[in-house]
This record gives structure tokens, C-alpha cells and sequence, in this order.
């Protein structure tokens, strides 16, 4: 109710969405164009799949950052600080300190002894139609959850962008664009989409913060003071509250549960990040061990630098708009833009999220259709041979078609759920059930078949059944709740925390532990000395294709 | 399989003719040094960085009087959340420095193999 009447009062004249729609159109010509170019240049697997692994140190580490700073963490991260303050800010943290997991352990390993996907490692000295299916499955699941929450954000955006314009005609334009990407450019166009959108996200962010800072006169004494009381209505009634101190989110006044679910998103974002089959794949698009390093250091500087920005348009929605001025929690980031910059600027944040959506889906889409032609067509149905040359790619981009699809509908018939638990379910799965399995493929000489499928199966069913039972799923609400708000499942939560991971991902590693130890896989210890060689050293990596 | 691509298939297939001495390169003791001068830098510093990021979060959870304590212009919980910033970018300037000489010893053991 009072959320109306702010608005009603504090909203200025229409912003002239035909430049926000312009912007967008150039981004949308560019990287039409990006799609043309890669299209002509790529012949063959690698080229479709890993981008020739030609892709350099800081073009991957522009993707790789470009694939992680997605729309979620833009517009989901703003709103989360806006409404929530100082726990909000813990999600950027999280974000940054998990690219260590991959920088120490999952990197190098991965881009030495694997080809395509992450499989490749997990199925390297294993029975690999078992565990491959498995891992297809789980990267699908991820993929999928990712996207819906993506989808979702950008259908929101556009409603406000172009009111006239439906919620599915919006998704269904997203939707053609991604697979127009991945169909005719694959990786290579993939990549380029995401470095041109991450460059656009960094600038759009430091312009962003560099007017909240104007607004404060460059002063972080009263930057931060004005944190400390900050006004607004909740349930009617107007309170004031220090955003700068922690608890607004976590706190046990909110919820008894809430240090634990702190907790347990930590481990979800540090164990999940490595863990993401599309953050994965991009290792595999550069020449060597040595650049995909290098990558993930440059992707450490963007990312780390983006999530500190987070700091100045999050706290500074908090203070400026108050939450009180913010309709949704996802539009705290282009209100703010609005605010301090004006339409012009309202416009140039709206096309760069809408770029972020775009190319992060296409990123989701690539990843996923990989998975399926070449973990389960190629490996799975067709026991590692294709059958006519070039049918692996065909297989993929005929299932990009599908994801997209599939997509769409589940963008459309979910859009009144919230993005941020979708993508921290997506996490929950990456940690519980793929990084245990890949820890053990490098780390652990007994492990085999029957643990790593033990191993991502308890920690895909852990995950989704503990979200399932979650206060996130689970909850009884009154009558006059509205639709969109509501549980799905009107029954008192039976699992206290919305993050599952401090159960799911000890049941991951358990899994994994358990089902080795039942059986001994001889093959699977006598390959362990080829795989620990090439991870180690890189002999026998895949190479990059000459031009 | 494209023809451009060198044929090293990551399922098992058993090893291909010609295939480097996989094992011999294993047990080599230059190749157990570089295991041993991996692992020294990874373990202690994987829990290191965990036991800091996880610090962060049980300070904040059920130590937050602690944390609201201020600090300059802002307090102890903000501090310190920055500062696992320059924790993450200080381990990954670490981990590429030591990573650099274990590429060599790298390089060296795959020449002595190769070579022969």
C-alpha cells in the first residue's frame, strides 16, 4: 500500500524509453554482428565448443567475470543491500572469495585433462556412461535453474522499460536472440558477446558509483554515517535502521535460524562457484593450464572490483531511495541510476542489464547444450564415437534450440518466483553435488564409478529435496497474501534454512566416500597415475586449433 | 572426430600406442618433489583462506555487538568484509607466483620424458 503511494509520488514524468530501447537495439546489432563474424571463422568441434581454445588471458578472464556478474548478482545484489543493508552485502563477499576454490584447485586440473565439459574429468579413469549421464544431468539442472532466474529479471526489466510491451513477447525476444548466438556462433560468439557486455557492466558500475559517492561529496565519513539511519515504511509503520550494522537479514531477531543460513550460503558460494558448468567450460577455451590461471586472476580483479562497486549503488539505494522508493528489489540499481543520472542514464543501466540477461543466458545455453551432445549423445547414447563426422555440433545446436525453448516456457509460466533463491539453488547443486565428485577425480587414487555417481546424485536429490522443504518452498501464509507472494506448499517448513548447503554438501562428499569404499574399481586406481601426469603437467592437453 | 584435433580421447580406451610412460612419469621423484611443493602451498593456504571467509561469517552471525564496534568512519563488520578482499587478491598473487616455478619443474619433467 504505501509502496504505491511512493511511487505514485516520487515517479517523474515517463523516461524516454525509446533511448533505453536504442541502446539496447545497438547492443543487439553488435553482437548480431560478433554472432556473423564468429560464424565465418568457425569449422570443427573445437572451434563450435571451446572457441578454437584461441581465447587469451584477459579476453577469458572478461568472459569469465562477464558469465559470473550476471544479472542476478547486478539487480539481485543492489536490491538485496537496498533492502537489507550489511547482510547484503555478505553475497559479494561470498562471490569473490570462491574464485580461490577455482583458482587453486579446479582450474588448472580441469583445463589439462579435459576436452569439453567437466565430465570429461569426472569420466577420465571411470566407467564414463554412468557418470557422464549423471554429470549431463546435474549441469543441465544447474543450467536450467540459472536461466529461469535470468529469464526472469529480464521480462521484469522490460515491463518497466516499454510498459506496452507483453512479458512474453519480451522473453520470447531474449529467448530467439540466445539461441540465434549459440546456434550459428557458439563459443567463440558467446565469448565475445560476454566480453563486450562485461566492459559495458564495469563502466555502467563505476559511472554508478562514482555519482552515488557525488551525491555524498566524495566523503566516506558521510557516506557511511548516512547508513546508519536510514527511514523507511515496513508493515505500515515507519521505522529507522542501521544498515551498516549487521542482522537486518541474518540476524537472529529476524530469524533464529539466521547465522546458520549465513553460514550455509558461505558454503554453498565457495564450494558451488567452482562447480558451475558454465563458469567450467570456459577454461576449456583457452590454449593452456598456464592462461586459464591467468584468466581466473584477471577474472579475480574484474569480479572483486565489481562486487566493492556493490558496496556504493547498493548502500547508496538504501540511503538515497530509501526502500520505500524501490517497487521490486530488482530495479533498486536502475532506480538509483534514474535518480542520480537521470533518464539518459536510467536508460544506458537498463540496456546494460539487459545485455548482462542476454549474455549470461546465451553463456547457460552453450554450456548446457554441450553437456547434452557431447557427455550424453556423443558418450552416453553412442559409447564415444560419432557416428557421421560433425554430428556432435549438429546434436548441440540442435538442443540449444531446445533449451532455449524450454527456457522461454519456464521463464513465462515461473515469472512471479524470486530470482535470488533460484540462483541459490543453482549453487547449492554446483557444491553438493559437482565439486566433491571433481575434488576426488584429481585428488583421491581410490576413487571410482560407483562414488562419483553416489556422489552427484546425494548432492543433486540432497539440494533440491532441502529447497523443497525450505521456508523458501514451505510456509503458511494468511489469506490476504497475494498470489505472487505466497508459498508453494501452504505447510510449516520442515527444514529451517533457506540454503541447504551446510547439510547438502557434506552429503555430496559423503555420497561420494560411501560409494567408493563399497566396491574397488582397479582400472579406475591403475589410470589414476595418467591423470594425475596431465593435470600436473599439461602433457597430452588439448590444444589449440591453428587458424 | 574432426582431423584436426590430436586424438586423446578422455574415456578409457586403454592407452594409445606411442603414449607417453605414464607411470614412469608418476613415480619419478621429480615428479613426487613437484607434488609434495604443490601440496605445501595449496593445503595450508585453501585453509587459510576458508578459516578467514569462515570467520567473517560466525563473527557476524553470532558475534554481531562485536562486530557493529566502529571502526574509522564505519565499523568492524564492514572493515573486515573489505578486507577479504585484499585477503583473496593477496592469496591469488601468491598462488601465481609459486605457481610459476612449479611450470618450470613442470616443463623439465615432460623434456626428460618426451625426449628420449
Amino acid at each position: 500500500m504505501f509502496f504505491f503511494l511512493h511511487l505514485a509520488q516520487a515517479a517523474p514524468a515517463p523516461p524516454p524509453k525509446r533511448i533505453a530501447l536504442l541502446m539496447f537495439l545497438s547492443f543487439v546489432a553488435a553482437t548480431l554482428a560478433i554472432t556473423w563474424w564468429s560464424a565465418r571463422r568457425s569449422r570443427g568441434a573445437s572451434a563450435y565448443f571451446a572457441a578454437g581454445r584461441r581465447i587469451t588471458g584477459w579476453q577469458n578472464g572478461l568472459a569469465v567475470a562477464g558469465d559470473y556478474m550476471s544479472a542476478a548478482s547486478f539487480l539481485g545484489i543492489a536490491g538485496m543491500i537496498a533492502f537489507s543493508g550489511y547482510d547484503g552485502f555478505m553475497y559479494s563477499v561470498g562471490f569473490l572469495v570462491a574464485y580461490l576454490t577455482v583458482l587453486l584447485i579446479v582450474a588448472e586440473p580441469l583445463r589439462n585433462a579435459g576436452k569439453y565439459t567437466m565430465a570429461d574429468l569426472l569420466a577420465y579413469r571411470m566407467s564414463a556412461r554412468p557418470v557422464r549421464a549423471m554429470a549431463a544431468l546435474s549441469t543441465i539442472v544447474v543450467s536450467t535453474l540459472y536461466m529461469i532466474a535470468q529469464m526472469i529479471g529480464a521480462g521484469e526489466l522490460i515491463g518497466l522499460l516499454v510498459p506496452g510491451l507483453p512479458f512474453q513477447t519480451a522473453v520470447i525476444g531474449v529467448g530467439v536472440l540466445m539461441i540465434i548466438y549459440v546456434v550459428f556462433g557458439g563459443m567463440l560468439a558467446t565469448t565475445w558477446v560476454q566480453i563486450v557486455k562485461a566492459l559495458l557492466l564495469m563502466s555502467g558500475s563505476i559511472f554508478l558509483s562514482v555519482l552515488v559517492m557525488s551525491h555524498f561529496n566524495f566523503s566516506l565519513t558521510t557516506f557511511f554515517d548516512s547508513l546508519r539511519h536510514i527511514s523507511y515504511h515496513k508493515g505500515g509503520a515507519l521505522v529507522t535502521q542501521n544498515f551498516l550494522d549487521p542482522g537486518l537479514k541474518f540476524g537472529t531477531a529476524v530469524d533464529k535460524w539466521g547465522p546458520l543460513n549465513l553460514i550455509s550460503l558461505g558454503l554453498a558460494l565457495v564450494f558451488g562457484t567452482a562447480g558451475l558448468p558454465h563458469i567450467l567450460v570456459r577454461f576449456y577455451t583457452v590454449p593452456d593450464a598456464r592462461t586459464a590461471r591467468s584468466s581466473v586472476v584477471w577474472a579475480m580483479a574484474l569480479i572483486g572490483v565489481f562486487y566493492i562497486m556493490t558496496t556504493f549503488f547498493g548502500f547508496g539505494a538504501a540511503v538515497i531511495l530509501t526502500p520505500d522508493r524501490i517497487a521490486s528489489s530488482n530495479m533498486a540499481a536502475p532506480l538509483l541510476a534514474q535518480a542520480l543520472g537521470g533518464d539518459l542514464f536510467f536508460a544506458f543501466i537498463s540496456a546494460v542489464a539487459f545485455a548482462t540477461i542476454l549474455a549470461v543466458v546465451a553463456g547457460l545455453t552453450i554450456s548446457a547444450s554441450t553437456s547434452f551432445a557431447h557427455d550424453f549423445w556423443t558418450n552416453v547414447i553412442h559409447r564415444g564415437t560419432e557416428r557421421k563426422a560433425g554430428e556432435e555440433v549438429r546434436v548441440a545446436r540442435i538442443t540449444a534450440f531446445f533449451v532455449g525453448a524450454v527456457a522461454i516456457f519456464l521463464a513465462i509460466n515461473l515469472s512471479k518466483l524470486n530470482v535470488a533463491f533460484l540462483v541459490g539453488l543453482a549453487f547449492a547443486v554446483a557444491a553438493s553435488a559437482n565439486l566433491p565428485v571433481i575434488v576426488f577425480s584429481i585428488f583421491w587414487k581410490r576413487f571410482n564409478t560407483l562414488g562419483a555417481c553416489f556422489g552427484l546424485g546425494a548432492g543433486l536429490l540432497s539440494s533440491i529435496v532441502l529447497i523443497i522443504l525450505s521456508p523458501s518452498i514451505m510456509g503458511i501464509d494468511a489469506p490476504t497474501v497475494i498470489a505472487a507472494k505466497r508459498h508453494l506448499i501452504q505447510h510449516a517448513a520442515l527444514f529451517p534454512l533457506t540454503n541447504p548447503g551446510i547439510v547438502s554438501i557434506p552429503l555430496g562428499f559423503l555420497g561420494a566416500v560411501i560409494g567408493t569404499l563399497l566396491r574397488r574399481e582397479p582400472r579406475a586406481e591403475e589410470r589414476f597415475a595418467e591423470l594425475s601426469v596431465r593435470a600436473n603437467t599439461g602433457l597430452g592437453a588439448e590444444q589449440a586449433v591453428a587458424e | 572426430m574432426a582431423a584436426d584435433e590430436p586424438n586423446f580421447p578422455p574415456e578409457n580406451r586403454g592407452a594409445a600406442p606411442g603414449a607417453p610412460p605414464w607411470q614412469a612419469m608418476a613415480d619419478a621423484p621429480e615428479y613426487k618433489g613437484l607434488l609434495r611443493s604443490k601440496a605445501r602451498f595449496v593445503v595450508p593456504m585453501t585453509i587459510f583462506f576458508l578459516v578467514y571467509y569462515f570467520a567473517l561469517l560466525v563473527l557476524v552471525g553470532y558475534f554481531p555487538d562485536l562486530m557493529k564496534i566502529k571502526v574509522g568512519p564505519c565499523n568492524l563488520a564492514y572493515v573486515f568484509a573489505f578486507s577479504q578482499f585484499i585477503m583473496s587478491w593477496a592469496v591469488a598473487y601468491a598462488y601465481v607466483r609459486a605457481a610459476a616455478r612449479w611450470d618450470k619443474s613442470a616443463a623439465e619433467i615432460v623434456r626428460r620424458f618426451t625426449t628420449r
